[in-house]
């Protein structure tokens, strides 16, 4: 029951929250609630709640760490990557999840979107995706398809887009993933998968933006974004069944890679050991 | 019991990193600068043998902003940097004074705005250490002039830092930074560290940051100890959380500048050397204390009564003992490796009641004793 999860995993005296009606952002932070409620209650994962922390940085999505019951910080625009870092650094046995938005990790924060991914640093990447600059009142951001519109650009945007889980996927990330706010069981799991996996990991979730992007593109309201979530994102098992032709235009929502490289944390560790069993060998 | 130690050949820059490995520092992050790389070398080759993390991260303001987070996970974190590394850290550094988690920043000032002059002396960054970070907020900044001053001095920047809640500006310069002197190390055992208040109040998050009626620092505990609660850079409640109420942001404003302000008198400290029977005073801080030191001997040789007043703490600026000394000053000298940065600061303190004159160096290069010796002949003139 959702009430239930609202009680137990979101602090209820600083709800309502600050997203507009209709707003996809409320969703993705249920489903990382939900993500991390049934991996507490799988008896082969034990997620700790107290390990937990919550990292976001600025924007819409990041509203969401103060809302939520664990450990959360909310830094500074564009550095949660770089923040989560040093706490998983420091203290590689917490759970790491940043929240946070197309222009939070991937304008300003890019640089350490791509260096924490080649490090494979153990983080858990949650992107609240609306291609739109919303708090500050829709601006183009990096995901913003080109031609369109926003405050600032009103002719249409010449920007080419990002696809945030390819960038990630360049630069070494271990796991990658595609959600949408449509797809809620699909986005969990795959949530799941990327708290479990070991590793730096990225769920590049589709969230919608009725209030700024789709106003400004005559996307129609949320029930028409949502549909066209539903119309054009395939889950995995579906999407792979299809033809080539039928796939053209269409996104997939599930993993995009996985593969598995040596954890940063762990490999440090190592590498502290070896250096002291040197030194105590001397 | 301390053991006798040796005198060993030792860089500032080195001597900071003992010393705050012996303050607890066990993670840094941080980013290649001249002249301040040498810190981050002898950190990678040291943290790993004393069990702490050392990470060199992909800029200056990932440093800063994993430093933060170290902290908030309850480990001593540090970074160091030089100009224009040290402009790109202030936006996380005043997160750190908002949020109020402890760190040290090192700053071995190098010349001159923009790129300037990489390998050469300056004490430029003065005002940026008190300004550097937008809006009103706390400052705790440490300036050593020596190499043993350098690893005492560290480890008393991390005690406040702990003590305060607060980022300290452990301000070097190229001269110290570089500079190679003989040293016999105290005993780590000896100094007195400080540890992190890890007490917490009832009710975790909602009172995270509750101060009792005339306290100013609020208790902290690290992450994953058992308390989940808010951190946020937006003014806050005493719940960690934000709040857009006037009355409560105010209150944070101001008790974050009254923890330091009301505390002046355990954070200050200040050199004055030969200044009991002195008409003249040279203020200076930093490598700079060398020259003016040797000036000030050769002074005293030829009948001039000159002493030195070096503030240790340059940050808040040790307005009240230099105001104490002013009954017996018939002129005061500013010198500093810039254009009249501590120079203001004393102006305003002194308030026209002694003659201020300022003696300052641009070009990369130090200033001799001879330069600061004719100025005073002038001065007295």
């Amino acid at each position: 029951m959702p009430s239930e999860l609202i009680h137990e995993f979101m602090r209820i005296d600083h709800l309502p929250h600050i997203w507009c009606p209709g707003c996809g952002n409320g969703v993705i932070m249920r489903d990382v609630a939900v993500a991390i409620q049934e991996l507490m209650d799988d008896p082969e994962v034990k997620l700790n709640r107290e390990k937990v922390v919550i990292v976001s940085g600025i924007g819409c999505s990041s509203r969401a760490a103060g809302y939520m019951d664990f450990n959360s910080i909310h830094t500074t625009h564009g550095r949660a990557i770089a923040f989560a870092t040093g706490i998983k650094f420091a203290k590689p046995e917490l759970e790491v999840i940043v929240l946070t938005g197309d222009g939070d990790c991937s304008a300003i924060g890019g640089n350490h979107l791509i260096h924490a991914a080649r490090r494979n640093m153990g983080l858990t990447v949650v992107t609240f995706n609306n291609d739109i600059y919303g708090m500050t009142g829709g601006q183009y951001s990096p995901t913003t398809p080109a031609g369109d519109k926003a405050t600032t650009a009103p002719y249409g945007s010449l920007d080419r887009p990002f696809d945030i889980a390819q960038l990630a996927a360049g630069a070494g990330a271990t796991f990658t993933a595609r959600g949408s706010v449509y797809h809620v069981r699909e986005t969990i799991d795959l949530i799941k998968q990327g708290i479990r996996h070991k590793g730096f990991s990225l769920i590049d979730v589709y969230s919608v933006c009725p209030t700024y992007y789709g106003r400004k593109n005559h996307k129609g309201g949320p029930v028409e974004m949502l549909r066209w979530q539903k119309e054009n994102m395939v889950p995995t098992a579906r999407y792979y069944a299809m033809s080539e032709e039928q796939k053209a235009g269409k996104l997939l929502v599930g993993t995009l890679t996985h593969s598995e490289y040596p954890e940063y944390t762990d490999e440090y560790d190592k590498l502290v050991k070896r250096v002291q069993a040197e030194m105590a060998g001397r | 019991m301390s053991m006798a130690k040796k005198a060993v050949l030792m860089q500032g820059n080195e001597a900071c990193v003992e010393g705050a490995i012996a303050a607890g520092m066990r993670f840094y992050a941080g980013y290649p600068i001249t002249p301040s790389t040498e810190i981050a070398e002898q950190c990678a080759l040291r943290l790993p043998q004393v069990g702490g993390k050392f990470i060199q991260m992909e800029d200056e303001l990932a440093s800063m902003a994993a430093v933060l987070g170290a902290s908030a996970a309850g480990i001593k974190a540090m970074t160091a940097t030089s100009g224009p590394g040290f402009s790109l850290k202030q936006e996380n550094i005043g997160y750190g004074c908002m949020a109020e988690i402890p760190c040290v920043i090192v700053d071995v000032q190098r010349s001159g705005p923009s790129t300037g002059l990489p390998t050469s002396p300056s004490q430029g960054d003065y005002m940026q250490a008190r300004w550097g970070t937008h809006g009103d907020h706390p400052v705790i900044a440490l300036s050593p002039s020596s190499v043993l001053e350098t690893y005492t001095l560290v480890i008393r920047a991390f005690n406040l830092s702990e003590k305060y809640r607060t980022p300290v500006i452990f301000l070097m310069d190229e001269i110290v930074g570089h500079m190679r002197e003989g040293v016999t190390l105290p005993d780590p055992s000896d100094l007195i560290v400080n540890k992190r208040k890890a007490s917490f109040h009832d009710g975790a998050y909602k009172r995270c940051y509750y101060v009792p009626e005339g306290q100013y620092v609020p208790a902290m505990k690290p992450f994953g100890a058992g308390e989940r609660y808010n951190i946020t850079g937006l003014a806050h409640d005493i719940s960690g959380f934000p709040t857009n109420n006037n009355d409560q942001a105010g209150a944070l404003y101001t008790r974050l500048m009254e923890k330091i302000d009301r505390n002046v008198d355990d954070i200050v400290r200040v050199q004055e050397t030969m200044l009991d029977d002195a008409d003249t005073a040279i203020v200076c801080f930093g490598g700079t204390a060398r020259a003016v030191m040797s000036a000030v001997e050769e002074a005293r040789a030829q009948g001039m009564k000159v002493g030195m007043f070096r503030p240790i703490t340059v940050w808040p600026f040790p307005e009240g003992h230099l105001r104490a000394r002013l009954p017996g000053l018939k002129r005061i000298l500013v010198v500093e490796h810039n254009y009249g940065q501590m120079f203001l600061e004393v102006q305003r303190v002194v308030a026209g009641q002694t003659p201020v004159e300022f003696l300052g160096r641009l070009d990369g290069t130090v200033i001799p004793p001879a330069d600061i010796l004719e100025k005073l002949r002038r001065m007295e003139g």
